[in-house]
């Protein structure tokens, strides 16, 4: 897909957002070609992220922070996120 | 009744409940099939909606749960997480526990 590559788009909303100490951001979307969710464009993707911010946070409530951050791609760029949200003590 | 009323009502009648793509004999996404996969290993009779043959669900349901994509799963009328975090708790063997208290207590 041309324009800015999607995974640095992620990348950047998730570390102003969130304030990553580690962030890794994986293009999967080939792993669902053929999969009715990327006819509209929308690819899937998988994300590691440490953050202090997720401190004190449930598993939802992290999951949450990092929808939120990406809340307008996930309209387009995004049609699923696999989540991984870990606190620089859990690393 | 409006999408919204019978979303809560769905979520509050059934203990364990599950939104998501296609069924669990033929789910239609390969996150919706983990996690209903996931529900049918914890022994227990849940209920699934099918979000493809509901299309106003599958419009209102993020609103109401403050979450973006399907599936998702409820217990005890509350989100527990999508795939993610529905087969952590399986693997921790906590989705077990909390799917069969869930049952035991209707």
């Amino acid at each position: 897909m041309a324009g800015p590559d999607r995974v640095t788009m992620i990348k950047e909303r998730l570390e102003k957002a969130l304030s990553t100490t580690r962030i890794a951001v994986v293009d999967e979307s080939h792993l669902h070609a053929g999969h009715a969710g990327t006819k509209s464009g929308g690819g899937h993707f998988s994300v590691t992220i440490v953050s202090d911010k997720f401190t004190g946070q449930s598993m939802i409530q992290r999951h949450r922070m990092v929808y939120l951050a990406v809340d307008d791609l996930m309209r387009t760029e995004i049609h699923a996120l696999s989540i991984k949200a870990l606190t620089p003590e859990e690393v | 009744m409006d999408a919204m009323e019978r979303i809560k009502n769905t979520i509050e009648k059934n203990p364990i409940v599950i939104f998501m793509k296609g069924t669990p004999e033929f789910p239609q996404c390969g996150f919706s099939m983990r996690t209903a996969e996931a529900l049918k290993a914890c022994n227990v009779e849940f209920a699934f909606v099918d979000v493809l043959a509901e299309p106003e669900v599958r419009a209102n349901l993020p609103a109401y749960s403050h979450w973006p994509t399907f599936p998702q799963v409820f217990i005890d009328g509350e989100l527990i997480g999508g795939c993610d975090i529905t087969l952590e708790l399986f693997q921790k063997g906590e989705l077990q526990t909390m799917a069969q208290e869930a049952v035991k207590e209707k």
